[in-house]
C-alpha cells in the first residue's frame, strides 16, 4: 500500500493527465460532475455524489456510432473510431463502481457492444472510499461495501493523506506511472480505522437496512399487478431525472444527425419514463405513467435480477432520492411494496 | 465498403449497404422489397421468423420481419406497410436505390426441431402474413419433412391480401396444401369467404392434430388463440410472433421487454404458453 498527502494530489493528477485522459469530479459553478482534467479545472474529491453518475466515461450521454455518406447514389459507411488509448476515471465511489459491473452485464453480454467494450478495456477506475456517507445512501442494501471499493485502484482518505492500493494489473500499471509521488505505507492502521468509521456511519444511515423481501428473481407475477403501483406513481411527472442521474440506467435511442455533408448515426440516453419510449405505428404498450413507472422499478428490482443471476440493477447511490422533484424514489417503492424494516 | 470483414461483423449495430433490386406493390399500402448486397450476393443467412433492421440515413431505422424463405439463396424480401417515417420513405424508393441493413435478429420458428413432422396450421391477418410467408415457403421447399399444411389468411378487403399472386399460383397448387382466404366485408367481385379470421378458423373446425402458427394484429391473435382453445388446441401447440418498438435489436436499448423477456432477442417467436408467463403488457 502507498500514501500521498492531500497537498501533493494536484501533482499526481497532472502526472496522470500528462499520460492519458483523466476524468474526475470537477466543480463547475457549484455543480460537481465528472469531467476531463484541465490545468484550471476545480477538482473536487470531497463532494460525495456527483450530480450525474460517472457512467458517461464508458457510456456517454451521446456518441456517434458511424457516419454515412452518399455520393452518386452510392452509400459508404464509416464506423466511428473505437477508444484505443488508456484513460483514467478517478474518484469513483464504490456504488458507482458496482454500477459499471451492472452496465457490463448489459453491454458485454453477447453480442457485445464494441463501443462500450473498447472503453472498458482501456479505462482504469480509481475508486475513493466514502469518507462521509450521506442520508440518501443505501448501497449496503445491495451488498456494496462503501469502505472497500472493488476498482483497479482503491483510495481512502485518512486525515491529510490518501492511502492508495492497486487491486488489479491495470491498477499496478497506473501505480507504476505515479510511484515517484507515492510514499510506501506499511502501517495499515489508519486505513482500517477509516474503514471501520465508514462502516459504522453507513450502518446508521436511515435506509441501510431496507429489506428486499418480495423483490428479486421470479417475483414478476407477485409484484406486477400490485394496486400500489397506482398510488406510488400518481405524482410522477415523467421528467426522466431519475433515469438520467442513475448510474445503471442504460436505455438508449438511436438517431440521425444530418451534418450537411453526410449523416451521423448516434445513440443517446433515453428514458423509459417518456411517453413515446415504446410508441410505434402499431400502438403503444405502455400508455400510462403508472406503466412506465412500474417498468423502471420492476426492471431494477425483478427483471434485471431474473436475467443476471439475482443481481439488482440498483446500487443505492441515492441520486434519484435527492433529485426527484416529486420526492418519488426507489426507496419508497421498496418500502411500500416489499419489506417494511 | 465491404462489410464481410471479421472486424466489422463484430459490431452488431453497424449496418451493411443493401440494394433494392425489385419492388412489388401488394396492396394500396404494402410493398415488397427485394434487397441484396451491392455485389449481388445475399445479405446474410437467416431463419424463418427472424427480423432485420432497415436503415435510411437521415430518416431512421425500423425492424421488419424477413418475409422471404431461407431456402431462397439469392435475396431477402421484406413486405412493408406504409405507416410511419421510415416506411413512407421506403415506399418512395426505387429499384436501384440503396438502403442499409443490419441483422438478422431474434429467434425463429422451430422449423428444424419441434415443427418437423408436424401438421401445420398457419393463421395470418393482413400484413401478419409477412413473417409466416417465410415459414410457409421454407416448409414447401422441404415438403417431405412436414405433414399437412393448412393456411387461413384474411384481410380487410380483397385488395389488402398480401402476396396474392404467390398464394394463388404456388400455394393453392401445391400438393397437400389447403388455403382458406377470407375478407372482413362483402365486396364486389369476391366470391370467397367473408368474415373475420378468428370466426373462420372456428368455422373450419380445424382438428387438434396440428401445430398452429399465428401472426396478425394483437386483437386477432388474442381471438384466434381463444378460438383454437375452444377447438381443443393446447397453448403449447400454438406459436406466434410479437412486435414491440425496438432500437438496437440486440437486447440492450431497453424498450421491447415484456417482463424479463426482450422481444428482439428472446423473441419475436413465442409459444403461447410462454406468453402466458409474461405480464400483460404487450
Amino acid at each position: 500500500m502507498y500514501k500521498i498527502s492531500k497537498s501533493k494530489m494536484p501533482e499526481l493528477l497532472a502526472l496522470i493527465a500528462g499520460k492519458m485522459d483523466l476524468f474526475l469530479p470537477v466543480d463547475n459553478n457549484g455543480t460537481v460532475n465528472f469531467g476531463l482534467w484541465t490545468e484550471d479545472a476545480r477538482v473536487d474529491l470531497d463532494t460525495l455524489k456527483t450530480v450525474k453518475s460517472p457512467k458517461d466515461a464508458f457510456f456517454p450521454q451521446s456518441e456517434v456510432l458511424y457516419s454515412c455518406y452518399r455520393k452518386a447514389k452510392k452509400t459508404t459507411i464509416e464506423p466511428a473510431a473505437l477508444k484505443d488509448a488508456p484513460f483514467a476515471v478517478f474518484g469513483v465511489r464504490p456504488c458507482d463502481v458496482r454500477a459499471f459491473e451492472v452496465l457490463d452485464k448489459v453491454f458485454l453480454s453477447e453480442p457485445a457492444d464494441v463501443y462500450y467494450a473498447a472503453r472498458r478495456e482501456h479505462g482504469i477506475v480509481v475508486s475513493l472510499a466514502c469518507h462521509e456517507p450521506e442520508e440518501s445512501c443505501f448501497c449496503k442494501v445491495f451488498g456494496i461495501d462503501a469502505a472497500e471499493p472493488s476498482a483497479d485502484v482503491a483510495m481512502w482518505q485518512t486525515g491529510e493523506e490518501y492511502c492508495w492500493e492497486a487491486k488489479t494489473e491495470k491498477g499496478e500499471n497506473l501505480t507504476a506511472l505515479v510511484v515517484s509521488l507515492l510514499e510506501a505505507c506499511e502501517d495499515t492502521q489508519a486505513v482500517e480505522e477509516e474503514k471501520a468509521k465508514i462502516r459504522d456511519l453507513v450502518d446508521r444511515m436511515p435506509n441501510s437496512h431496507l429489506s428486499l423481501e418480495g423483490w428479486g428473481q421470479g417475483k414478476t407475477k407477485e409484484r406486477f399487478d400490485d394496486p400500489r403501483w397506482k398510488e406510488l406513481s400518481d405524482a410522477c411527472l415523467g421528467c426522466g431525472t431519475c433515469t438520467f442521474s442513475c448510474p445503471t440506467c442504460q436505455c438508449y435511442d438511436i438517431k440521425d444527425f444530418n451534418t450537411g455533408n453526410g449523416v451521423q448515426r448516434y445513440r443517446c440516453w433515453d428514458s423509459c419514463m417518456y411517453s413515446d419510449f415504446t410508441m410505434m405505428a402499431g400502438g403503444n404498450n405502455r400508455t400510462t405513467q403508472m406503466q412506465r413507472f412500474r417498468q423502471r422499478f420492476m426492471h431494477k428490482l425483478v427483471y434485471f435480477p431474473d436475467n443476471n443471476d439475482g443481481m439488482y440493477s440498483c446500487v443505492g447511490c441515492g441520486r434519484c432520492v435527492e433529485k426527484c422533484p416529486q420526492s418519488l424514489n426507489i426507496v419508497k417503492v421498496i418500502k411500500r411494496m416489499g419489506g417494511t424494516k | 465498403m465491404c462489410n464481410c470483414g471479421s472486424e466489422e461483423k463484430k459490431n452488431a449495430l453497424l449496418p451493411q449497404v443493401g440494394v433494392i433490386t425489385d419492388i412489388r406493390r401488394e396492396t394500396p399500402d404494402v410493398k415488397t422489397f427485394r434487397i441484396v448486397r451491392p455485389d449481388g450476393k445475399k445479405l446474410f443467412e437467416h431463419m424463418p421468423g427472424q427480423c432485420a433492421m432497415l436503415c435510411v440515413p437521415g430518416v431512421g431505422e425500423a425492424l421488419f420481419s424477413i418475409t422471404s424463405s431461407p431456402t431462397n439463396k439469392e435475396y431477402q424480401e421484406f413486405s412493408i406497410k406504409e405507416c410511419g417515417c421510415v416506411t413512407n420513405y421506403l415506399h418512395n424508393m426505387e429499384v436501384g436505390d440503396e438502403v442499409m441493413v443490419r441483422g438478422p435478429y431474434g429467434n425463429h420458428f422451430p422449423v428444424e426441431t419441434v415443427l418437423k413432422g408436424q401438421n401445420l396450421l398457419f393463421i395470418a391477418g393482413g400484413i401478419g402474413l409477412a413473417p409466416l410467408r417465410s415459414v410457409i415457403n421454407y416448409v414447401l421447399d422441404n415438403r417431405d419433412n412436414y405433414g399437412t399444411v393448412d393456411i387461413v389468411y384474411g384481410s380487410r378487403s380483397a385488395d389488402d391480401l398480401v402476396q396474392l399472386k404467390e398464394i394463388q399460383e404456388v400455394w393453392m397448387k401445391a400438393k397437400d396444401v389447403n388455403v382458406y382466404l377470407t375478407i372482413d366485408r362483402e365486396q364486389e367481385g369476391w366470391d370467397g369467404h367473408v368474415g373475420f379470421v378468428p370466426a373462420y378458423v372456428k368455422e373450419l373446425n380445424m382438428t387438434t392434430d396440428k401445430t398452429a402458427l399465428i401472426c396478425g394484429p394483437p386483437i386477432m391473435i388474442k381471438f384466434v388463440l381463444q378460438g383454437l382453445q375452444e377447438l381443443g388446441f393446447d397453448k403449447t401447440q400454438v406459436y406466434t410472433t410479437l412486435e414491440l418498438r425496438m432500437k438496437c435489436g440486440i437486447g440492450k436499448c431497453g424498450r421491447c421487454n415484456i417482463g424479463s423477456k426482450y422481444v428482439c432477442k428472446d423473441g419475436p417467436v413465442f409459444r403461447c404458453d410462454e406468453i402466458d408467463e409474461l405480464p400483460n403488457e404487450y
